[in-house]
């Protein structure tokens, strides 16, 4: 049983963390998991994304061409990766970085105006939780939110330990999307 | 003992300082930087060397002075910084004292790119420097294998007296995976027989690489000769996957063994008889590994992410005698696993003819995939 | 070394015990053996023989282990201060030092040495400055003077097309990681004397850990240079010091009042 899941946006997104949150998750739940980060040049705003396997076996790629799930968000993200998700995968886009409609019939998308309901929770950098959260719940058989927030406790940054409680709210807002 | 999630890189300074290293010597480089960072700090805060040197030369020929003094000492760099070591490294082979290097590996030739590359193997498995010389070469595959193969690489080192070479590529340096690290080893607190570091109440030592008498020369590569024989008898490590009833081998090192690894159980699902064969130790080369396979097995393919630099080595210990296709993703990319499983299929429902050049063959479905 | 005394005899004059009895592999007439001297009597003198290091380097010096009663070890070309670099480090209470010639000091290793001396390492360089490559069989140096005949030059050093030597101690001395810089020369008895100081100056700054210490010294080749031994010390004289002023270019305040 493997799960791979890919989070591109812009560099500052914290599309990175994000991913290693989720690593961190699925091994404090005794899961095998790779993070494999895009790595650059470009140390400032340029794109971004990683890929995480979480998995009951040795993981094998630390790359996949079709991914289980995929949050994308900003447009580049979208366009490389909308079409690479697997049948039946989740799409988890912040639509309010997208000017366009979802393509895909054959998955799980869920539009989540995410920088701007972070915006409304007091900060735009935590539209990564909304996609997070999103995409939790809508991959219920991989990780749950639960384990999550312990794991989000455990490695958010000391420097950002006064946003944990909006991150949790972020979490679970995001957690509301559910896929139809 | 609990498991981290550790990136490559920093998992692998780690490993180095639990095992005790008493010295580090680097120059910025991507994809390896982040060790010469956590080293930058970790070092002096246990009162061990560290220094960032002018230039890849500067660092080796740092090691080189670190490690004549009996030391455990190590750098690490990426392909083009390795290029610069040669020098040092031929002349720390030369005079047969221990140290530890890691190459993380990155597309090249030139400048190449920061991607994930197996671009060194050659010139790190087969000298690089001038001479002859036979560094011991082991190319672990996950965060874990790095840091295990780490932690013993001193003591290898000083086993054989010779250059331990950990390959890995940027992949390897730049991913994060759970681990666990092992206990931090006291630090060594007798030294070598050899060892140039102040001759108090003993004759003074001396450690040089310079023999211009030829028959004296001839000795010295002789005796490096016997260590690697030792070694090459006893240090192989090589890990099987799903082979007890193959009938066919993907064989792949590092990176591309794990993405195979990936392809191989996509053919078991389809009930393909194929298993996984992952060359650990590079040099010492798995021979009688290969050897074994080739007599019993129905076809090969290797995977790389080169032009097919170890696929040479499979070649000689396999006498190709059985059909062996070759797939190789040179300059920084990594194949993908369905890539590999489209060439498992090809071997088993059209194997090559024996002895038909694998490379070749490859090479002329990319000429024409790619248009050159 | 051993020797039996008779009454009323004092010895005025012996081996340094830093010095082993080896037979000399320099040329006739070249102060490489003078420089060895030196330094072998300076280790002797602080009584460190046993706390020393040296590193060798590549050019007729690469046997200069071969002289000397301590550790030593032997680096390639030009690359001696990153290896002194390793063994200071890693050995910091021991005193290192580095034996280098023009070509391998301020050719292939001007990177090395520059490297050193910014960082304030804090070790000795003994560098011999002959103004020419001698292990190689004379070809133009760094240092070789403008119009100086060599191997490589043979219608003497053109600047046009082969440049202008390098005054290394002075640009060293620009470092702030230098303690203590000086050019010495010698080609004569009250030379060698201030250049034996220099040397003991040179140890006495790394053992106060002020940091980078190198005594350059002008040195004659006269296999190379096609001179007498006597004319090839006058070369010096006439031609060296002029182009490479003796003097001291950096020293630290510390030093000040270290008496020697």
């Amino acid at each position: 049983m493997q799960t791979e899941i890919i989070i591109a946006g812009f560099g500052g997104q914290g599309v990175l963390f994000a991913g290693q949150l989720l690593a961190y998750t699925a091994m404090e739940e005794g899961l095998d998991v790779t993070w494999y980060p895009s790595y650059g040049p470009e140390m400032r705003g340029g794109t971004a994304n990683c890929t995480v396997i979480i998995a009951d076996e040795e993981i094998g790629a630390p790359m996949v061409s079709r991914p289980t799930a995929c949050i994308a968000m900003n447009l580049p993200s979208l366009d490389k990766y909308e079409n690479m998700v697997k049948p039946d995968g989740v799409l988890i886009v912040d639509s309010s970085m997208v000017d366009r409609p979802l393509k895909r019939e054959d998955i799980k998308s869920v539009a989540i105006p995410g920088s701007k309901l972070a915006e409304e929770l007091g900060n735009k950098r935590m539209s990564n939780m909304i996609l997070l959260g999103a995409l939790i719940a809508n991959l219920p058989a991989v990780i749950s939110l639960e384990a999550f927030e312990r794991s989000l406790k455990e490695h958010l940054p000391e420097r950002h330990m006064h946003l944990l409680e909006a991150n949790l709210t972020a979490l679970e807002k995001g957690a509301t999307f559910i896929a139809v | 003992m609990t498991k981290e999630l550790l990136k490559g890189n920093i998992a692998f300074a780690e490993a180095a300082v639990r095992a005790g290293v008493d010295a580090y010597f680097g120059y910025p480089i991507t994809p390896q930087t982040e060790a010469l960072e956590y080293l930058s700090h970790r070092m002096p805060a246990l009162g061990r060397a560290f220094v960032q040197a002018e230039s890849e030369l500067g660092a080796i020929n740092m090691v080189y002075g670190a490690a004549c003094t009996g030391r455990r000492t190590m750098t690490s760099s990426s392909s083009p910084g390795v290029s610069l070591m040669m020098e040092g490294l031929s002349y720390i082979a030369g005079t047969e004292i221990p140290m530890v290097l890691v190459d993380v590996m990155r597309g090249g030739p030139g400048l190449g790119n920061i991607a994930p590359a197996q671009s060194d193997y050659k010139h790190i498995v087969h000298g690089g420097g001038h001479g002859d010389y036979y560094p011991i070469v082991l190319a672990p595959a996950n965060i874990q294998e790095t840091i295990d193969l780490t932690y013993g690489a001193f003591e290898l080192a000083e086993k054989y007296r010779s250059i331990v070479v950990i390959l890995i590529d940027g992949s390897i340096g730049q991913m994060m995976e759970p681990a666990e690290l092992p206990p931090m080893k006291p630090r060594k607190k007798q030294f070598p027989e050899w060892a140039t570091d102040g001759c108090e109440g003993r004759p003074a030592r001396f450690l040089t690489s310079i023999s211009l008498d030829p028959p004296k020369q001839e000795i010295t590569n002789l005796r490096i000769l016997k260590r690697w024989q030792e070694a090459r008898a006893n240090e192989v490590i090589c890990k099987e996957y799903f082979m007890e009833d193959a009938r066919y081998a993907v064989v792949g090192f590092g990176t591309a063994g794990r993405v195979a690894l990936s392809a191989v159980r996509t053919a078991r699902a389809e009930g393909i008889p194929v298993g996984l064969v992952r060359p650990v130790s590079l040099h010492p080369f798995p021979e009688e590994v290969m050897k074994r396979l080739s007599k019993t097995l129905d076809g090969m393919l290797v995977v790389e992410m080169n032009n097919g630099q170890m696929l040479d080595d499979v070649l000689v210990y396999t006498k190709e005698s059985l059909p062996i296709s070759f797939i190789g993703r040179p300059g920084g990319v990594i194949p993908m696993a369905e890539e590999i499983y489209s060439s498992i299929q090809q071997l088993v429902n059209n194997p090559p003819p024996i002895g038909s050049s694998p490379r070749d063959r490859w090479f002329a479905k990319v000429c024409k995939e790619k248009g050159l | 070394m051993e020797t039996t005394l008779n009454r009323n005899e004092t010895i005025v004059y012996q081996r340094p015990a830093s010095f082993r009895p080896a037979p000399t592999h320099y040329c006739p007439g070249c102060t490489h053996g003078i420089a060895h001297r030196l330094l072998a009597e300076v280790v002797d003198e602080m009584g460190i023989r046993e706390n020393t290091i040296g590193v060798a380097s590549v050019g007729c010096s690469v046997f200069t282990y071969h002289y000397f009663n301590f550790d030593f070890t032997q680096a390639p070309h030009g690359r001696a201060p990153a290896m002194a670099t390793g063994i200071k480090r890693t050995l910091p209470e021991r005193f290192v030092l580095t034996y280098q010639g023009d070509g391998d000091l301020a050719s292939i290793g001007m990177g090395e040495i520059t490297g050193a001396a910014a960082r304030g390492e804090n070790i000795t360089v003994i560098f011999i400055n002959n103004a020419i490559y001698g292990m190689t069989g004379g070809q133009m140096a760094p240092t070789t003077l403008p119009g100086q005949k060599t191997s490589s030059s043979q219608d003497g050093r053109d600047v046009k097309t082969a440049g202008y030597p390098i005054r290394t101690s002075e640009m060293l001395a620009t470092l702030d990681g230098a303690a203590y810089v000086v050019r010495r020369s010698l080609h004569s008895p009250k030379e060698i004397r201030r250049a034996k100081k220099a040397v003991r100056m040179a140890f006495e700054t790394q053992a106060r850990g002020l940091g980078f210490s190198m005594v350059e010294l002008l040195s004659s080749c006269p296999t190379n240079w096609g001179y007498e031994a006597n004319d090839a010390l006058t070369w010096i004289e006439e031609n060296m010091v002029p182009y490479y002023p003796l003097g001291d270019f950096k020293v630290h305040p510390a030093l000040a009042d270290v008496k020697i």
